[in-house]
């Protein structure tokens, strides 16, 4: 439904006063749903039309329950589109519809900003319908329980993707001859390297010391490693896995067209996880600008008010994202407009001038507009997160204490809070994994790589999740990994699990 | 707008369905009693159909909060509590299905393939229902139809012409006013009434209570499912019957002789009393380790079931649960001389994984 001639009146009020204010966003189209058709927007990520699966009926499922139950309540949905699609709730009261016109004029503006959305497409909502096209032509043809039961195997892989292989700027070349013949020359003279281990001797000795037998053994040695290192496929760690069984599984056209359909949503949903902090915070920042300053009118204070807490609203011993990211972006703001930044205000211990400095800058908006066009949540926490605010705003760690069984505040130390913000963030929360190898013992086994960095994976989520990409791979699919500090190694051949332990 | 979601979430009921279903023996053999939470409405933690993934182990990734307390200070338990990921994966929150106890008994109906009871003709009472169908001319403000006041407002100012097509105005007077009133409806009721017989002699101990207890409780589930009004009666004998509450029946442990045409006898009386025939459906039930005191009591019992019981009774079910102490053989006596009456089921229950087969047994004649 297309927006009553009342709220188009609010709408371009609102779109005034974000331009006004510098907010650049694009054309953003609302349409007012009721509750029914806002779950079912939801349940499909905010799309109208999605290819069928159950997963998104369990968040329908939830959704609706959650309303059901009065425990929560959507109030707005926006797409990164170019136009940009949002959804208002039929029945929300005005003012609660002002709020969230502001909050989305700052989403669409972060869409559009945001250094990290510029890689992704601007037409997913035709992209979408797409997918679910093609997706539906498949059922049609091989059969609905077979189609399902690839995407349940696409979709439990479907975060194996490199996020940043999209920013990745690569040398165009005109011609490869030459790159071709260097890395020919290149394997050359690593050849000519190979060269066994001399012990220094005196020459008398030289024949004891380094026998002739043992050099020639260690030679041929080497030269076999060498020779076994051209096997080696993929040459570098590749962690974009999902591109990698696309272009070297041995699958059907259609299993690779859907794996790519999965791969493809994913890339354009990682900008969006990736910088979700940032992105509510920048809203939350323009719907309380917009509201304060200009849109409210005097009868509505109460309802925004209670409104807008219960955005920010955290369960206690959680983290809200809306509220981290409003706070910091309002302490950068502060911090630039009184200089409380750079060398002479790093290196000040003095705690009374650090909290009076004000060096009367004025240049904090311009910060946080400079901030909301190239960071990410991982660089927007590593850069601004400061002791003062971790104080301030009564962060901590915790973590599970095993013999009670019961969540315990475990830190509040700054460097430790942010560390595990960090830890949190980098990779969206999930564990490195790369292929380091599809050729392993020279029979066309996939290893893939855990990069361990102090947590153990869930290992039974693990041994499932290589039995899923052995159904895609065929042959045997390996994962290195530790637990705690004993290397293992899970290997799945279409028919057991066996677990090695490495010596590394 | 195209929306199919409703078949998405049609086929993820049914695979959540397809879970209990397989499970569902299990939640039986558990003895994991479901409890029940205000309406009927009972909370079954589903495990979430969770797609395997990569991920880490949770126990010990932790992560950050925000707010008051020592290093130390608890903040909740382990499991499904948002332990507050900063990244804020979506869908990563714990499901728990919640099926009403309706639901359930479906799902036990369709496991068991039992058939729809048959209620017996007659004993439909009929209740009446006020239903708010109806529109009347007063009533409170709470309950004013805004269409209808409209309309009748604007046919009379059309019609007495002081409606004006350039300010198209409507003022509702006292005599437009309509209100929503109820309407009284008559529903068909049909009424049932369970009367657990259980033995608690010396030699029931507290595993056959527990089999007596789960089984009860999903022949309550199934019969609630088929009626809209349930009554349930207990009654407990050694060599004595006195009738007792719910608590009582399951958790009471009394030592003492058997003499099970006791139990019986006051069945029938209050069968006479309580329950005239015409009205209610009526379903017995009886536990027993088959110990009879003498032989002369286990003939005087099956006389009473022949002559006062079966003629009212929908259903007769007779259960033999196992005991340590030896088991009579009251439920061969029983077969012998009544086991081919239509509305007599005995079974014989060894351990809670029979408990499935015996409520099969019970409840596979649609009576």
């Amino acid at each position: 439904m297309n927006l009553t001639p009342e709220l188009e009146q609010v709408r371009d009020e609102i779109k005034g006063y974000a331009i006004e204010y510098g907010l650049d966003p694009f054309e953003t189209i609302f349409e007012v749903l009721d509750f029914e058709q806002m779950n079912e927007v939801a349940s499909f990520g905010g799309f109208p039309t999605r290819y069928p699966h159950w997963t998104f009926g369990m968040e329908y499922d939830h959704l609706k329950k959650s309303y059901a139950y009065g425990l929560h309540k959507i109030y707005e949905m926006v797409i990164n589109n170019d136009p940009s699609y949002a959804y208002l709730l039929k029945n929300n009261a005005l003012v609660d519809q002002k709020i969230v016109i502001a909050h989305v004029y700052g989403h669409t503006d972060f869409f559009r900003n945001n250094y990290w959305f510029s890689a992704t497409p601007r037409k997913m909502m035709d992209g979408m319908a797409n997918h679910a096209t093609l997706i539906r032509q498949y059922i049609d043809k091989y059969g609905f329980e077979e189609v399902e039961k690839f995407l349940d195997i696409c979709l439990s892989i479907d975060d194996l993707v490199d996020f940043h292989s999209c920013f990745i700027k690569r040398p165009q070349t005109v011609s490869k001859t030459a790159d071709i013949h260097k890395k020919e020359e290149d394997e050359e003279s690593e050849k000519e390297k190979i060269q066994p281990t001399r012990f220094p001797a005196k020459d008398y000795m030289s024949g004891f010391v380094n026998k002739e037998e043992a050099l020639k053994e260690e030679e041929a040695r080497l030269k076999k490693e060498e020779e076994q290192k051209k096997y080696k496929f993929p040459l570098n760690p590749e962690k974009d896995i999902l591109m990698f069984l696309i272009d070297n599984a041995p699958i059907g056209n259609w299993q690779k067209v859907i794996l790519s359909i999965i791969r493809d949503e994913a890339y354009y949903f990682a900008p969006q996880r990736a910088t979700k902090i940032m992105n509510e915070g920048w809203a939350v920042y323009w719907h309380s600008t917009i509201m304060t300053e200009k849109a409210m009118r005097d009868s509505e204070l109460v309802d925004y008010a209670d409104h807008h807490s219960g955005t920010l609203g955290s369960m206690p011993g959680t983290i809200n994202p809306y509220k981290l990211g409003v706070e910091l972006y309002r302490d950068v703001e502060e911090r630039w407009n009184k200089g409380r930044f750079g060398k002479e205000y790093n290196e000040c211990d003095d705690m009374q001038k650090r909290k009076d400095w004000d060096l009367h800058l004025g240049i904090g908006r311009q910060k946080i507009f400079h901030v909301r066009r190239v960071a990410n949540d991982i660089t927007f926490i590593d850069n601004f997160l400061t002791k003062e605010f971790c104080e301030k705003h009564k962060l901590f760690t915790h973590k599970l204490n095993e013999i009670t069984g019961m969540y315990e505040i475990s830190d509040r130390d700054f460097q430790a809070v942010k560390q595990k913000l960090l830890f949190l963030l980098t990779n969206f929360g999930q564990p490195i994994i790369r292929i380091v190898n599809s050729n392993y013992k020279n029979r066309g086994e996939l290893y893939l790589l855990h990069q361990h960095e102090g947590v153990d994976m869930d290992i039974e989520y693990a041994k499932d999740t290589i039995e899923n990409i052995q159904k895609i791979w065929k042959r045997s699919v390996h994962l290195e990994t530790r637990l705690g500090d004993k290397g293992k190694l899970f290997t799945f051949n279409g028919k057991d699990h066996i677990v090695l332990n490495t010596n590394s | 707008m195209v929306l199919n979601i409703e078949k998405n979430h049609q086929r993820f009921r049914q695979i959540v369905h397809g879970k209990i279903k397989k499970e569902l023996k299990k939640y039986i053999t558990n003895s994991e009693l479901i409890g029940k939470k205000g309406k009927q409405i009972i909370s079954i933690p589903v495990p979430r159909i969770d797609l395997p993934r990569f991920r880490f182990d949770p126990n010990q990734t932790g992560g950050v909060g925000q707010g008051d307390g020592d290093i130390g200070t608890v903040l909740g338990p382990a499991g499904p509590q948002g332990s507050g990921k900063a990244g804020d994966q979506p869908g990563a929150h714990i499901l728990e299905v919640e099926i009403s106890l309706e639901e359930l008994a479906q799902m036990m109906g369709e496991e068991l393939e039992l058939p729809n009871i048959q209620p017996r003709g007659k004993k439909n009472i009929s209740s009446e229902k006020g239903k708010y169908t109806s529109i009347a001319r007063s009533g409170p403000k709470s309950l004013r139809y805004f269409k209808r006041t409209y309309k009748e407002a604007l046919k009379r100012q059309i019609a007495s012409g002081t409606y004006n097509f350039e300010n198209p105005v409507i003022v509702p007077v006292r005599e437009d006013e309509r209100y929503r009133t109820w309407k009284l409806v008559e529903v068909p009721e049909s009424n049932a009434v369970i009367i657990y017989m259980m033995d608690i002699s010396g030699s029931m101990g507290t595993e056959q209570k527990e089999i007596v207890r789960l089984e009860a409780f999903w022949i309550d589930t199934w019969l609630r499912s088929q009626y809209a009004h349930i009554e349930l009666r207990y009654i407990v004998h050694d060599a004595v019957a006195k009738e007792v509450d719910h608590d009582t029946f399951f958790y009471i442990r009394e030592g003492g002789g058997t003499k099970i045409s006791s139990a019986y006898k006051l069945c029938s009386q209050m069968i006479k009393e309580q329950f005239p025939v015409n009205d209610w459906n009526i379903y017995l039930f009886h536990f027993s380790d088959g110990d009879n005191r003498d032989n002369d009591d286990t003939i005087n019992s099956l006389v009473i079931i022949e002559t006062e019981l079966l003629p009212v009774a929908n259903l007769f079910c007779y259960g033999q649960v196992k005991s340590a102490y030896g088991s009579g053989d009251f439920m061969g006596e029983m077969e012998a001389e009544i086991g081919k009456e239509p509305n007599v089921a005995i079974s014989k229950i060894n351990s809670t994984d029979e408990i499935l087969d015996s409520i099969k047994t019970f409840l596979g004649k649609g009576k």
